[in-house]
């Protein structure tokens, strides 16, 4: 499949602006400037660059925990990072106005619905959202984010069935960095190919190298189309790994050095790099030059969120109910 | 003016509210062929379609999940969780998700959904098939709850559920639907606005406040006391969340005395919730102790002379309001 040189380059920015989004996040954390938690997606961006690449802006995706870079890629290269910085610093100007934190962070406004911190509701929720498209009649696709430690909660297994039952336009993208939390999927799962669990629903399921984004690209994109066309969900595993620990702070020790230098060595970044300058899409310097304004505008966002003020406590009470109802 | 049944009524809020709003549908386990399996959706699937009126599988967390999804995307669902004891297998979707999320993306989202659920003892259905969960629901943030005792509160109520912007929990009683309950339901729409209660027998000496099936307790009990010269005031509070503090309250102010009758076990029952209420903001308008006259602490037992015991019943609550009045 030949990718369009504007979309190629889109996607690289977009992997550059969630890498750097990450490690800069990484680093004020530890400062001791965000509160919480979070859950750092570096070394995954190939996965939601490359799905949310096909993507129209009306379609949908639901996210979870590791959930910067799925709205990074969603929104597009124009959205600002700014509400976002600032909603993870738990300011008022954040994009959930400090309600949601790192690991709730979305904004339907750009189609991401929620961003689910219990495994597995990432799934049944965009199973919701894609009834709907089906009922309205629209040909909207509807993507979840999953880990690979959510294949063995009941929600995938009900979600999956409902969705394939159904014929929803439904995506579910699984991103098996092989770590739930600490505990190695393949010790809890007697699976080698997580992809079997596919089939079990009557679902095509793909495998791919979760960090090369064109290969991503490739597969979402004919997922998308079955889905658009209304032939029903597709589940993709995309092979990947995390460059950080569970948590920021983990200090992942339940890894061997050789894999966490198998997962530096396999860095979705300069390897993209590498072939766009192969393929004459950017020159080195035009690369440089991205790197260069992600990261002033990732200062400028963290600027923002830093000179922003915090929501005022009377904020506690507002937001539980949507007022008025149907007439 | 037309009587029909408390089922009937049901069946009625729920065609109308489809009939009115497409974005109205329907899921629930057994949905086509029975039209739930005491028929509460009867006739509907005929009517509207296996779109509209879907059958699921048993997955009641999908279930939730997909209608909080639907609800998100400008749909309506209603839900059907059957009975009240399979809302448990699904609270994590009802309490972390469908009733949280509008909060936690600062109001980018709002969940019109219905979960609808039948509940209570008195038909010998055992610990998994009798509970009425009002007090567990109670504690939820987000999330409004109506329990309907009459065939009019229960169209009413359930029209403006479907309506509602919110999520809302309709808890309806299953000995009411067994015991073919009938009461006055008119031609006409109408609604009936959730968070208000209704004073269903005016009286002076006591005020009982009494939820779904124990509302029908609590008025014969009010009959064989007024023999006794003891004049019982019968608050119905229809919607458990929000609860109408008013009208309870004002009750208490013209009797002085409060029982509240729950079919719960007694530890953070609804009852609770209602006598600290009326503990916290009107202790001074009190002549006498709050009773609550309420199931135990046990899980419902099947045999019906256990069973029986189990429940609340008519001379309990005269008991209560003896020893106070």
């Amino acid at each position: 499949m030949a990718i369009e040189k504007g979309k190629l380059i889109d996607m690289y920015r977009t992997m550059v602006r969630i890498r750097v989004f990450e490690e800069k996040i990484a680093e004020d954390f530890a400062a001791g400037e965000i509160p919480g938690f979070v859950h750092l997606s570096a070394g995954q961006e190939a996965n939601a660059a490359g799905m949310c690449a096909n993507l129209r802006p009306d379609d949908i995706i639901t996210s979870n925990h590791r959930g910067h870079g799925h709205i990074i890629a969603k929104a597009g290269n124009q959205y600002s990072l700014a509400p976002m910085v600032a909603e993870l610093y738990g300011k008022k100007t954040g994009v959930n106005k400090g309600k949601a934190g790192s690991q709730h962070l979305s904004d339907l406004d750009i189609g991401v619905l929620v961003a689910e911190g219990i495994q597995g509701t990432a799934l049944t929720l965009a199973g919701g959202a894609a009834l709907a498209a089906k009922l309205k009649g629209t040909d909207q696709v509807v993507v979840g984010f999953i880990g690979d430690g959510t294949l063995n909660t009941g929600r995938f297994h009900e979600g999956m069935n409902m969705a394939s039952a159904w014929k929803l336009p439904l995506i579910c993208y699984c991103e098996n960095n092989i770590w739930a939390e600490s505990t190695n999927i393949y010790d809890v799962t007697n699976l080698t190919k997580l992809t079997d669990r596919a089939a079990a629903f009557n679902v095509p399921g793909v495998s791919v190298d979760g960090n090369d984004v064109m290969a991503v690209y490739e597969v979402a994109a004919e997922a998308v189309a079955r889905a658009r066309r209304g032939d029903g969900p597709t589940f993709i595993e995309g092979r990947t790994c995390r460059r950080f620990g569970h948590f920021q702070g983990d200090a992942h020790l339940y890894r061997s050095q050789e894999e966490k230098d198998e997962c530096m060595k396999r860095d979705p970044i300069p390897r993209f790099r590498k072939k766009l300058i192969e393929m004459k899409v950017l020159t080195d310097k035009e690369a440089d030059k991205i790197h260069q304004e992600v990261k002033a505008e990732m200062d400028k966002a963290v600027k923002f969120a830093l000179e922003s003020p915090f929501p005022d406590p009377e904020e506690v009470l507002t937001d539980v109910f949507a007022q008025g109802g149907k007439k | 003016m037309r009587e029909i049944t408390y089922l009937q009524a049901i069946t009625e809020a729920v065609d109308e509210e489809m009939a009115r709003d497409p974005t109205v549908f329907l899921m629930g386990e057994d949905i086509r062929q029975w039209g739930a399996p005491l028929g509460e959706f009867k006739g509907l699937f005929e009517k509207y379609g296996g779109e509209r009126v879907r059958d699921t599988a048993i997955s009641e967390t999908a279930m939730i999940g997909a209608a909080a999804g639907a609800a998100a995307m400008g749909m309506r669902p209603i839900v059907h969780i059957m009975f009240s004891e399979f809302l448990a297998v699904c609270m994590s979707d009802i309490r972390n998700v469908l009733t949280k999320t509008r909060y936690m993306t600062g109001a980018k989202t709002k969940f019109p959904a219905t979960i609808m659920s039948y509940s209570g003892a008195g038909v010998s259905a055992a610990g998994e098939h009798s509970t009425c969960p009002y007090g567990l629901m109670m504690t939820i943030p987000g999330l409004k709850i109506v329990a309907p005792a009459t065939p009019y509160d229960a169209k009413g109520l359930i029209k403006s559920a479907i309506r509602e912007d919110n999520p809302v929990q309709v808890l309806y009683h299953i000995k009411l639907i067994f015991d073919r309950l009938t009461g006055e339901v008119p031609e006409k729409e109408y609604t009936i606005p959730i968070g208000k209660a209704d004073i269903k027998r005016e009286g002076n000496d006591v005020t009982v406040v009494a939820i779904g099936l124990m509302l029908h307790r609590a008025l014969a009990a009010a009959d064989k006391l007024k023999e006794k010269g003891i004049s019982v005031e019968v608050v119905d509070p229809r919607s458990l969340a929000p609860i109408d503090k008013q009208t309870i309250i004002g009750s208490v102010k013209k009797t002085g005395r409060l029982v509240i009758m729950d079919e719960e076990p007694k530890t953070e029952s609804a009852s609770s919730e209602i006598a600290a209420i009326v503990a916290e903001e009107a202790f001074d308008l009190l002549d006498a102790p709050i009773k609550r006259v309420c199931a135990p602490d046990t899980p419902i037992p099947f045999s019906p002379t256990l069973e029986k015991a189990w429940m609340p019943d008519e001379e309990d609550l005269i008991k209560a309001i003896t020893e106070i009045t």
